[in-house]
Protein backbone atom coordinates (compact mmCIF):
# COMPACT_ATOMS: atom_id res chain seq x y z
CA UNK A 1 0.00 0.00 0.00
CA UNK A 2 0.81 3.52 -0.68
CA UNK A 3 3.25 4.86 2.32
CA UNK A 4 1.69 8.09 2.97
CA UNK A 5 -1.59 6.18 3.18
CA UNK A 6 -0.41 3.66 5.38
CA UNK A 7 0.73 6.09 7.43
CA UNK A 8 -2.60 8.34 7.75
CA UNK A 9 -4.25 4.75 8.84
CA UNK A 10 -1.52 3.30 11.26
CA UNK A 11 -2.75 5.79 14.13
CA UNK A 12 -6.33 4.80 13.79
CA UNK A 13 -6.21 0.89 13.57
CA UNK A 14 -3.48 1.31 16.92
CA UNK A 15 -7.01 3.38 18.58
CA UNK A 16 -9.26 0.24 17.04
CA UNK A 17 -6.89 -2.99 18.95
CA UNK A 18 -7.27 -1.28 22.14
CA UNK A 19 -10.93 -0.13 21.40
CA UNK A 20 -12.63 -3.37 23.33
CA UNK A 21 -10.14 -3.99 25.90
CA UNK A 22 -7.30 -2.88 27.39
CA UNK A 23 -3.86 -4.46 24.52
CA UNK A 24 -0.27 -4.18 25.36
CA UNK A 25 2.27 -3.81 22.48
CA UNK A 26 2.95 -7.49 21.73
CA UNK A 27 -0.65 -7.88 21.34
CA UNK A 28 -1.33 -4.80 19.06
CA UNK A 29 1.15 -5.96 16.77
CA UNK A 30 -0.01 -9.20 16.26
CA UNK A 31 -3.92 -8.46 16.15
CA UNK A 32 -3.06 -6.10 13.44
CA UNK A 33 -0.55 -8.36 11.33
CA UNK A 34 -2.89 -9.95 9.42
CA UNK A 35 -4.34 -5.93 8.23
CA UNK A 36 -1.15 -4.10 8.66
CA UNK A 37 2.56 -5.25 8.92
CA UNK A 38 4.06 -2.67 11.91
CA UNK A 39 7.16 -2.59 13.30
CA UNK A 40 8.12 -1.93 17.12
CA UNK A 41 9.66 1.24 16.79
CA UNK A 42 6.77 2.76 14.51
CA UNK A 43 4.36 1.25 16.93
CA UNK A 44 6.41 3.30 19.55
CA UNK A 45 5.85 6.73 17.90
CA UNK A 46 2.23 5.91 17.19
CA UNK A 47 1.60 5.21 21.43
CA UNK A 48 3.77 8.50 22.08
CA UNK A 49 1.97 10.36 19.84
CA UNK A 50 -1.43 9.30 20.85
CA UNK A 51 -0.90 9.32 24.59
CA UNK A 52 0.39 13.27 23.87
CA UNK A 53 -2.21 13.99 22.05
CA UNK A 54 -4.61 12.61 25.40
CA UNK A 55 -6.59 9.61 22.69
CA UNK A 56 -5.51 7.01 25.06
CA UNK A 57 -4.04 6.35 28.60
CA UNK A 58 -1.37 4.14 29.73
CA UNK A 59 -0.59 1.64 32.72
CA UNK A 60 1.55 -0.43 34.10
CA UNK A 61 0.61 -3.99 35.91
CA UNK A 62 2.40 -6.85 36.86
CA UNK A 63 2.24 -9.77 34.77
CA UNK A 64 3.38 -12.98 35.25
CA UNK A 65 6.56 -11.27 37.73
CA UNK A 66 7.97 -8.42 35.32
CA UNK A 67 5.86 -5.31 34.34
CA UNK A 68 4.06 -4.64 31.00
CA UNK A 69 2.15 -1.58 29.88
CA UNK A 70 -1.70 -1.53 29.01
CA UNK A 71 -2.88 1.04 26.93
CA UNK A 72 -6.43 2.24 27.68
CA UNK A 73 -8.37 4.28 24.68
CA UNK A 74 -10.05 7.69 26.22
CA UNK A 75 -12.97 9.71 25.41
CA UNK A 76 -10.77 11.23 22.54
CA UNK A 77 -9.40 8.33 20.92
CA UNK A 78 -13.14 6.94 20.41
CA UNK A 79 -14.04 10.08 19.18
CA UNK A 80 -11.28 10.00 16.81
CA UNK A 81 -12.53 6.56 15.68
CA UNK A 82 -16.00 7.90 15.32
CA UNK A 83 -14.68 10.94 12.99
CA UNK A 84 -12.76 8.25 10.96
CA UNK A 85 -16.30 6.75 9.88
CA UNK A 86 -17.16 10.09 8.69
CA UNK A 87 -13.96 10.58 7.16
CA UNK A 88 -14.41 7.09 5.38
CA UNK A 89 -17.60 8.13 3.72
CA UNK A 90 -15.96 10.93 1.65
CA UNK A 91 -13.43 8.59 0.83
CA UNK A 92 -15.55 6.18 -0.45
CA UNK A 93 -17.17 8.71 -2.79
CA UNK A 94 -13.54 10.06 -3.91
CA UNK A 95 -13.03 6.41 -4.59
CA UNK A 96 -15.71 6.17 -6.85
CA UNK A 97 -14.39 9.61 -8.51
CA UNK A 98 -11.29 7.96 -9.29
CA UNK A 99 -12.82 4.66 -10.67
CA UNK A 100 -15.24 6.38 -12.17
CA UNK A 101 -13.58 6.71 -15.59
CA UNK A 102 -12.51 2.85 -15.04
CA UNK A 103 -16.68 1.55 -14.85
CA UNK A 104 -17.57 3.49 -17.64
CA UNK A 105 -15.12 2.27 -20.43
CA UNK A 106 -15.28 -1.72 -18.12
CA UNK B 1 22.65 -11.71 20.36
CA UNK B 2 20.28 -12.37 23.75
CA UNK B 3 18.21 -9.88 25.11
CA UNK B 4 20.35 -8.25 27.33
CA UNK B 5 22.95 -8.02 24.47
CA UNK B 6 20.41 -6.26 22.62
CA UNK B 7 19.18 -3.77 25.51
CA UNK B 8 23.08 -3.21 26.08
CA UNK B 9 23.90 -2.22 22.23
CA UNK B 10 21.10 -0.33 22.08
CA UNK B 11 21.74 1.79 25.40
CA UNK B 12 25.18 2.37 24.16
CA UNK B 13 24.00 4.12 20.95
CA UNK B 14 21.14 5.73 21.95
CA UNK B 15 23.12 7.40 25.04
CA UNK B 16 22.61 10.51 23.39
CA UNK B 17 19.12 10.91 23.88
CA UNK B 18 17.53 12.45 26.79
CA UNK B 19 17.52 9.70 29.86
CA UNK B 20 13.83 9.62 30.30
CA UNK B 21 13.54 8.81 26.74
CA UNK B 22 16.13 6.06 26.79
CA UNK B 23 14.61 4.46 29.97
CA UNK B 24 11.14 4.28 27.95
CA UNK B 25 12.56 2.79 24.83
CA UNK B 26 14.90 0.62 26.31
CA UNK B 27 11.60 -1.00 28.48
CA UNK B 28 9.08 -0.94 25.44
CA UNK B 29 11.82 -3.18 23.84
CA UNK B 30 12.32 -5.34 26.75
CA UNK B 31 8.72 -6.11 27.41
CA UNK B 32 8.47 -6.80 23.50
CA UNK B 33 11.44 -9.17 23.62
CA UNK B 34 9.44 -10.94 26.76
CA UNK B 35 6.21 -10.78 25.58
CA UNK B 36 7.63 -12.73 21.86
CA UNK B 37 9.53 -15.35 24.50
CA UNK B 38 6.20 -15.88 26.59
CA UNK B 39 4.67 -16.41 22.91
CA UNK B 40 7.10 -19.71 22.44
CA UNK B 41 10.20 -18.21 20.53
CA UNK B 42 13.27 -18.60 22.45
CA UNK B 43 15.12 -15.67 23.74
CA UNK B 44 17.17 -15.40 20.26
CA UNK B 45 14.21 -15.40 17.75
CA UNK B 46 12.48 -13.27 19.99
CA UNK B 47 15.18 -10.98 19.60
CA UNK B 48 15.72 -11.74 15.67
CA UNK B 49 12.51 -10.82 15.64
CA UNK B 50 13.14 -7.53 16.28
CA UNK B 51 14.39 -4.35 14.16
CA UNK B 52 18.22 -4.57 14.29
CA UNK B 53 19.78 -1.78 16.97
CA UNK B 54 20.66 -0.06 13.61
CA UNK B 55 17.29 0.47 11.99
CA UNK B 56 15.92 1.26 15.37
CA UNK B 57 18.81 4.18 15.81
CA UNK B 58 18.34 5.55 12.31
CA UNK B 59 14.22 5.57 12.85
CA UNK B 60 14.59 7.46 16.64
CA UNK B 61 17.41 9.67 14.43
CA UNK B 62 14.87 10.57 11.54
CA UNK B 63 11.95 11.28 14.28
CA UNK B 64 13.70 13.26 17.49
CA UNK B 65 14.34 16.75 15.89
CA UNK B 66 18.00 18.38 15.75
CA UNK B 67 16.59 20.97 18.44
CA UNK B 68 16.01 18.66 21.10
CA UNK B 69 19.23 16.36 21.13
CA UNK B 70 21.29 19.74 20.95
CA UNK B 71 19.03 20.85 24.31
CA UNK B 72 20.25 17.41 25.81
CA UNK B 73 23.60 17.39 25.01
CA UNK B 74 24.14 21.36 26.33
CA UNK B 75 22.29 19.81 29.76
CA UNK B 76 24.46 17.51 30.15
CA UNK B 77 27.47 19.63 30.05
CA UNK B 78 26.68 21.74 32.90
CA UNK B 79 29.29 20.52 35.37
CA UNK B 80 32.01 22.81 33.56
CA UNK B 81 34.42 23.79 36.51
CA UNK B 82 35.13 27.48 37.22
CA UNK B 83 38.62 27.57 35.35
CA UNK B 84 37.05 25.93 32.00
CA UNK B 85 34.66 28.26 31.69
CA UNK B 86 37.38 31.18 32.26
CA UNK B 87 39.43 29.41 29.51
CA UNK B 88 36.35 29.26 27.36
CA UNK B 89 35.35 32.83 27.34
CA UNK B 90 39.30 34.08 27.49
CA UNK B 91 40.03 32.10 24.49
CA UNK B 92 36.74 32.92 22.77
CA UNK B 93 38.14 35.65 20.34
CA UNK B 94 40.47 32.78 19.16
CA UNK B 95 37.63 29.94 19.13
CA UNK B 96 34.78 31.25 18.52
CA UNK B 97 36.01 33.05 15.31
CA UNK B 98 37.79 29.73 14.19
CA UNK B 99 34.31 28.07 14.42
CA UNK B 100 32.10 30.53 12.85
CA UNK B 101 34.69 30.71 9.72
CA UNK B 102 34.46 26.90 9.84
CA UNK B 103 30.82 26.91 9.66
CA UNK B 104 31.17 29.14 7.21
CA UNK B 105 33.46 27.42 4.83
CA UNK B 106 30.96 24.64 4.85
CA UNK B 107 27.83 26.83 4.53
CA UNK B 108 29.30 28.81 1.07
CA UNK B 109 30.96 25.12 -0.16
CA UNK B 110 27.03 24.13 -0.01
CA UNK B 111 26.02 26.87 -1.12
CA UNK B 112 28.48 26.54 -4.28
CA UNK B 113 26.86 23.03 -4.83
CA UNK B 114 23.61 25.06 -5.28
CA UNK B 115 25.10 27.58 -7.79
CA UNK B 116 26.64 25.14 -9.96
CA UNK B 117 23.34 23.38 -10.24
CA UNK B 118 21.14 26.86 -10.45
CA UNK B 119 23.66 28.01 -13.40
CA UNK B 120 22.91 24.57 -15.48
CA UNK B 121 19.52 25.39 -15.00
CA UNK B 122 20.32 28.40 -16.45
CA UNK B 123 22.35 27.04 -19.39
CA UNK B 124 19.29 24.30 -19.99
CA UNK B 125 16.60 27.11 -19.97
CA UNK B 126 18.60 29.30 -22.33
CA UNK B 127 19.26 26.11 -24.60
CA UNK B 128 15.51 25.36 -24.62
CA UNK B 129 14.68 29.54 -25.52
CA UNK B 130 17.20 29.33 -28.32
CA UNK B 131 15.54 26.18 -29.55
CA UNK B 132 11.95 28.36 -29.51
CA UNK B 133 13.51 31.09 -31.09
CA UNK B 134 15.63 29.52 -34.14
CA UNK B 135 12.43 27.53 -34.36
CA UNK B 136 10.65 31.23 -35.53
CA UNK B 137 13.70 32.37 -37.26
CA UNK B 138 13.58 29.35 -39.53
CA UNK B 139 9.85 29.98 -40.64
CA UNK B 140 11.18 33.77 -40.91
CA UNK B 141 13.56 33.05 -43.63
CA UNK B 142 11.47 30.73 -45.04
CA UNK B 143 8.67 33.42 -45.49
CA UNK B 144 11.14 35.93 -46.78
CA UNK B 145 12.29 33.10 -49.49
CA UNK B 146 15.72 32.44 -48.27
CA UNK B 147 15.37 28.15 -47.66
CA UNK B 148 19.23 27.95 -47.16
CA UNK B 149 18.86 30.27 -43.94
CA UNK B 150 15.81 28.66 -42.98
CA UNK B 151 17.37 24.95 -43.14
CA UNK B 152 20.22 26.76 -41.41
CA UNK B 153 18.18 28.14 -38.80
CA UNK B 154 15.82 25.03 -38.29
CA UNK B 155 19.45 22.81 -37.57
CA UNK B 156 20.54 24.95 -34.72
CA UNK B 157 16.86 24.78 -33.75
CA UNK B 158 17.36 21.06 -33.72
CA UNK B 159 20.42 21.03 -32.11
CA UNK B 160 19.70 23.47 -29.03
CA UNK B 161 16.67 21.26 -28.20
CA UNK B 162 18.19 17.92 -27.89
CA UNK B 163 21.18 19.66 -25.68
CA UNK B 164 18.35 21.23 -23.59
CA UNK B 165 16.20 17.97 -23.32
CA UNK B 166 19.37 15.84 -22.28
CA UNK B 167 20.57 18.46 -20.23
CA UNK B 168 17.27 18.44 -18.32
CA UNK B 169 17.44 15.19 -17.15
CA UNK B 170 20.94 15.67 -16.04
CA UNK B 171 20.02 18.67 -13.94
CA UNK B 172 17.14 16.59 -12.71
CA UNK B 173 19.27 13.75 -11.74
CA UNK B 174 21.64 16.47 -10.05
CA UNK B 175 19.33 18.07 -8.68
CA UNK B 176 17.73 14.80 -6.72
CA UNK B 177 21.74 13.85 -5.55
CA UNK B 178 22.26 17.02 -3.44
CA UNK B 179 18.48 17.15 -1.89
CA UNK B 180 19.70 13.46 -1.12
CA UNK B 181 23.01 14.62 0.09
CA UNK B 182 21.07 17.37 2.15
CA UNK B 183 19.46 14.97 3.90
CA UNK B 184 22.49 12.81 4.64
CA UNK B 185 24.33 15.86 5.95
CA UNK B 186 21.60 16.67 8.59
CA UNK B 187 21.44 13.16 9.50
CA UNK B 188 25.22 13.02 9.89
CA UNK B 189 24.90 16.26 11.99
CA UNK B 190 22.76 14.63 14.03
CA UNK B 191 24.60 11.34 14.50
CA UNK B 192 27.24 13.45 15.47
CA UNK B 193 25.57 14.58 18.61
CA UNK B 194 24.17 10.87 19.62
CA UNK B 195 27.08 9.61 18.43
CA UNK B 196 29.91 11.37 20.48
CA UNK B 197 28.50 10.17 23.90
CA UNK B 198 29.93 6.73 22.65
CA UNK B 199 33.43 7.70 22.47
CA UNK B 200 33.62 10.11 25.99
CA UNK B 201 32.24 6.93 28.00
Amino acid sequence: MDIQLKRGLLDVCVLAAIKDEDSYGYKIIKDMKPYLELSESTLYTILKRLESAEMLTVRTAEHDGRLRKYYHITKLGLNRLDEFRDDWKEIISIYRFITKEDNLNG
Amino acid sequence: MDKTQFLEELKRRLSGLPQSDMDERLLFYSEMIDDRIEDGLTEEEAVAGIASVDEIVEQIMAETPLSRLVKEKIQQRRGLKAWEILLLVLGSPVWLSLLIAAFAVCLSLYIVLWAVLSSLWAVDLSLAVSAVGGLFMAVFDLIRGNPAGGAFMLGIALVCAGLAILLFFGCLELSRGLLRLTKKILLGVKTMFIGRENTER
